[in-house]
C-alpha cells in the first residue's frame, strides 16, 4: 500500500527519533524517503530535485536549533520550506476595485470548472455579493443545462439566452445583463478541451477581450500527474492565469500537483475544492495545507467550520444540559446533525492532529451513512423514549427497529454508544458539547502550531 | 484510418517531446568517450526521469530502468531495449476474456462502468456503446448517474448520436432501481450488453463506494455472473493516484478492466504501465478524441510502438 505524503512523511520522522544529532547520514536518509514521497505525491521531478536540494543546504546550514531533536528540526525545515515555495499570498480573491467584478475559470476538460463556478457563486453570495453565472460551453452536451442546474441548487441567478450559441457573445450578453439588473460579480464558465487545441485558445482569448476579466481562475484536479505544470504553463501563456482553484481534494490525492504548478508556473493557489457539496469550497492556506500533508491537522479550519456550524445559544443549553447530567437521546440526535453540517466527515477527521493516520485505518473509516441510520433510529422514538432511553425495553426496540428499517441488534448497539458517552460527558464536562469551552480548546491547540 | 493511426493520432502531441528527449539519452550515451561501458550511470537515471515525468510510477520505472542496465550489451538499440522492456510489464497481465461480448452464458450481459468524477465515464459510455453496436449486437445503455446536474441529459444525447435505447431515470432517484428497470428492460427487448453509466465518486467515500455494491448485487440477481465487466475509466492526466483509484474500485466494484480517457491530451497515460505493473489489470480500451468514435481497444504493442515512433 501506498502510504499518503504525511504518513510517510511521519514515518521518516519516526525512524529519525532518538538520534542525538542530524548526522549528514541521517539526513540523506530522511531526503531519500522526501523525494520517493514527493514523487508518489505527483510532484514534478524537477521540483521535487530543487526542493530537495534546498532541505538540504539547510538542514546541514547552521540555522538548526538547539531546542529541537533532530525529528522536529527536519519536520520544520521540510514545513519551513513548502511554505515558502507556496508564498505568503493569503487564499481567496485578491480586492478589486471593478464593479462588475468578472472571473473568468479556466481548465482541462473534467477539471471540474462547471461545479467550480457553482461553489464559487455560492461561495461569494455568502460573502454578501451578487453573482450572476453564465456559460459558454457550448461544445459539451449537457453543460449549459448542468450549470442550469447547479445554480437553481444554489439559488444563484445564471444568465442563459436561448438559442444563442456564439459563446463571446454569452458572455458579452451576461456582462450588459449584470450591469442593468445590478449584479457585481459575473462568473464565466468555459468550454474545457485539451490544451493543445488552438479553436479553443483562441475562443478563450476571443472571450477574454470581450469581459476583460480581473480575475482568471485555473481549475486543477487535485488528481493531476506529471502532467500538471505543462497545462498550466501553456493557459497562463495563451490565455493568463491569475489564481488556481485545486479541485477534488477530498479523495487521497496528495496535491503535489499544487506544488508543481506554484513553483513552476509560479502562479498562487486561491481555493480549493473538497467535496461534492456547493459548499465544499475554501480559500487556500498554504500553512494549513501542509501542515495537513506532514499530518499536524488542520485546527484552524476545524474551529472554522465549527464555527459556522454551532448555533451558540444552542450551544449554552447543552453545556448546562451536561452540566446537569440531562444529556438525552435528543440532544444526541442535535449532536449528530451539527457533525453533519461541518461538511464531509471524511474531510473533518483529516483536520484533527493526530487522527490523520488513525482514519487509514479500515474499522475506523468514517460513514456518513452510518450517521443517517442512527438518525432514524432516534426518530423512530417516542418523544418520551428519546428523554428517558430507560424506557426503551425489548418490544419498543422491536418496533423502533421496525420504524426506522434497522435491526434491534443496532438499536441495542447505539444505546450502549449512548450510554458510555453519556458517562464520558460526566466527566469531560462541556469539552463534547462543541460550546464555547470546546472552541476555546480548540484555538488553544491551534495556537500549537 | 486502422486502429494503429487513430492512437497514434491521439498521442502526436503527447509523444513528439518524449521522443525528442530519449533520441537526446541515446546520443549522448553513444557518445565517443563513453563507449566503453554498456550503459552508464547518467543514462540510466536520465531514462528513469524520463520514465517517472511520464507518470510511470517508482515501481515500475525501477523494475524498467534495472532490467535495462543488466540486459544492455553494447551495440545495442538502446530504444529497442526499453521499449521491450515497458511490453513486458503490459505482456505479464493476464489477458481474461472480453466482457462485452457474448459469451453463451445468461443474457443480457452486463457491463458496468465506474470512476472518480470528471475523468470521462458518460462519453465513454457513448462511445462504448457505439463501438459494441458496429460490431453487430443490440447494447442499450443504462443512465445511472442520477447525481450529477445534466447527466442524464449528456448520456441522452450520446445515445442518439450511437443510435441506441437508453433507460434513464430522473436526477436523485435510486442508481440501483434504474440498473434494475434497464435490466429488466433489455430482457424483455432482446438487447446485450446493458452498459451502466454510474455517477462519479472519489474512491475514498465509503457510503458512495457501498452504493457500487449494491448496483452489482441487484444486477447479479437479475443476471447470475453480473456484471461481466467492470471497467474503470481514468483520464490519461491522472498522476499516482490513479493507483489508489484502481486498488479502491478494484476492492469494492470488482474492476476487470481500465479504460484510458483522453490519451490524445498531451499526458502519454503512462500511469497505465504502473497499474499494469503494480495491479496487473488489463488495459481494455483507450479514448482518443472526441468523437464518437473515438474509443480503440487498446494493444500494448501498438500503445508503446506508438509511444517510441519518430515522425509520422
Amino acid at each position: 500500500m501506498f502510504d499518503t505524503l504525511s504518513n510517510r512523511l511521519q514515518e521518516v520522522f519516526r525512524s529519525l527519533r532518538g538520534e542525538a544529532r542530524l548526522t549528514e547520514a541521517t539526513v540523506e536518509t530522511a531526503l531519500r524517503e522526501i523525494r520517493m514521497a514527493l514523487l508518489e505525491a505527483d510532484v514534478n521531478f524537477k521540483v521535487v530535485k530543487a526542493f530537495v536540494d534546498r532541505v538540504r543546504d539547510r538542514a546541514m546550514g547552521q540555522d538548526v536549533l538547539r531546542s529541537l531533536t533532530p525529528a522536529q528540526q527536519v519536520v520544520r525545515i521540510v514545513r519551513d520550506e513548502m511554505i515558502a515555495l507556496f508564498g505568503d499570498a493569503g487564499g481567496g480573491l485578491q480586492p478589486s476595485s471593478t464593479s462588475p467584478r468578472v472571473i473568468l475559470l479556466l481548465g482541462l476538460q473534467g477539471s471540474g470548472k462547471t461545479t467550480t463556478a457553482g461553489k464559487l457563486g455560492a461561495w461569494l453570495a455568502k460573502q454578501g455579493r451578487h453573482p450572476i453565472l453564465v456559460s459558454t460551453d457550448v461544445r459539451r452536451p449537457a453543460a449549459i443545462q448542468q450549470l442550469n442546474v447547479l445554480g437553481q441548487k444554489a439559488s444563484l441567478r445564471v444568465y442563459d439566452p436561448p438559442g444563442q450559441m456564439d459563446p463571446v457573445r454569452r458572455a458579452g450578453d451576461a456582462m450588459t445583463e449584470a450591469r442593468n439588473l445590478g449584479f457585481d460579480v459575473v462568473i464565466v464558465d468555459t468550454a474545457g478541451r485539451l490544451h493543445i487545441d488552438d479553436d479553443l485558445m483562441n475562443e478563450l482569448q476571443a472571450i477574454k477581450a470581450a469581459v476583460s476579466p480581473s480575475d482568471l481562475i485555473y481549475v486543477a484536479d487535485a488528481m493531476t500527474g506529471q502532467d500538471a505544470i505543462k497545462s498550466a504553463g501553456e493557459f497562463n501563456r495563451r490565455v493568463g492565469v491569475t489564481g488556481v482553484m485545486l479541485s477534488k481534494l477530498d479523495g487521497d490525492a496528495r496535491g503535489g500537483a499544487a506544488l508543481s504548478v506554484v513553483a513552476v508556473v509560479g502562479v498562487p493557489i486561491a481555493f480549493v475544492g473538497s467535496g461534492e457539496r456547493l459548499e465544499d469550497i475554501e480559500p487556500f492556506h498554504a500553512d494549513r495545507l501542509v501542515s495537513r500533508l506532514l499530518g499536524m491537522g488542520d485546527v484552524l479550519s476545524l474551529i472554522e467550520k465549527a464555527e459556522q456550524a454551532i448555533d451558540q445559544k444552542d450551544a449554552q443549553r447543552l453545556e448546562e444540559k451536561i452540566r446537569l447530567d440531562d444529556f438525552t437521546l435528543e440532544d444526541f440526535r442535535d449532536q449528530l446533525r451539527t457533525i453533519r453540517k461541518m461538511g464531509p466527515l471524511e474531510s473533518i477527521i483529516g483536520m484533527i492532529p493526530g487522527m490523520g493516520s488513525l482514519g487509514q485505518l479500515a474499522e475506523n473509516k468514517p460513514d456518513e451513512k452510518q450517521l443517517v441510520r442512527v438518525e432514524a433510529i432516534i426518530n423512530s422514538m417516542t418523544p418520551g423514549e428519546r428523554s428517558d432511553y430507560h424506557l426503551i425495553n425489548g418490544s419498543r426496540r422491536k418496533r423502533i427497529a421496525r420504524g426506522s428499517g434497522t435491526s434491534v441488534e443496532e438499536i441495542n448497539r447505539l444505546l450502549r454508544q449512548f450510554q458510555q458517552m453519556r458517562k464520558m460527558l460526566k466527566s469531560l464536562g462541556g469539552m463534547v458539547g462543541g460550546g464555547k469551552g470546546a472552541l476555546k480548546r480548540l484555538r488553544r491547540m491551534g495556537k500549537l502550531h | 484510418m486502422g486502429l494503429l493511426g487513430r492512437i497514434r493520432e491521439g498521442l502526436t502531441r503527447t509523444t513528439q517531446q518524449f521522443v525528442d528527449r530519449f533520441e537526446d539519452i541515446v546520443r549522448r550515451a553513444d557518445a565517443p568517450e563513453r563507449r566503453s561501458r554498456a550503459v552508464d550511470v547518467e543514462t540510466l537515471e536520465a531514462i528513469e526521469e524520463l520514465l517517472i515525468s511520464a507518470d510511470v510510477g517508482l515501481p515500475a520505472t525501477d523494475r524498467i530502468v534495472s532490467a535495462v542496465k543488466s540486459r544492455a550489451r553494447h551495440g545495442e538499440s538502446l530504444r529497442d531495449l526499453v521499449k521491450q522492456e515497458i511490453r513486458a510489464v503490459f505482456d505479464s497481465v493476464p489477458w481474461p476474456a472480453d466482457g462485452t461480448a457474448p459469451a453463451g452464458g445468461p443474457e443480457p450481459r452486463v457491463v458496468l462502468v465506474v470512476g472518480v468524477n470528471g475523468t470521462g465515464k458518460t462519453t465513454t459510455v457513448g462511445k462504448l456503446a457505439n463501438l459494441i453496436k458496429l460490431s453487430g449486437a443490440k447494447p442499450l445503455i443504462c443512465a445511472a448517474d442520477t447525481f450529477r446536474a445534466a447527466a442524464v441529459e449528456q448520456l441522452e444525447i450520446w445515445a442518439r448520436r450511437a443510435d441506441v435505447d437508453i433507460v434513464r431515470a430522473r436526477e436523485g432517484a435510486d442508481p440501483a432501481a434504474v440498473v434494475f428497470d434497464a435490466i429488466s428492460s433489455g430482457k424483455a427487448r432482446g438487447r446485450t450488453p446493458i452498459i451502466i453509466d454510474t455517477a462519479g465518486r472519489i474512491h475514498t467515500r465509503v457510503n458512495l463506494m457501498n452504493e457500487l455494491e449494491k448496483i452489482r448485487r441487484v444486477a447479479s440477481r437479475e443476471v447470475p455472473g453480473a456484471p461481466h465487466e467492470v471497467l474503470l475509466v481514468l483520464d490519461a492526466t491522472v498522476g499516482q493516484n490513479g493507483l489508489s483509484q484502481a486498488r479502491e474500485f478494484t476492492a469494492v466494484a470488482g474492476v476487470n478492466g481500465i479504460v484510458l480517457a483522453k490519451l490524445d491530451g498531451t499526458a502519454k497515460g503512462g500511469v497505465a504501465v504502473a497499474i499494469a505493473h503494480d495491479l496487473r489489470l488489463p488495459i481494455r480500451y483507450v479514448g482518443v478524441g472526441e468523437s464518437i468514435d473515438d474509443l480503440v481497444p487498446f494493444s500494448a504493442e501498438e500503445y508503446v510502438d506508438a509511444l517510441f515512433e519518430e515522425k509520422w
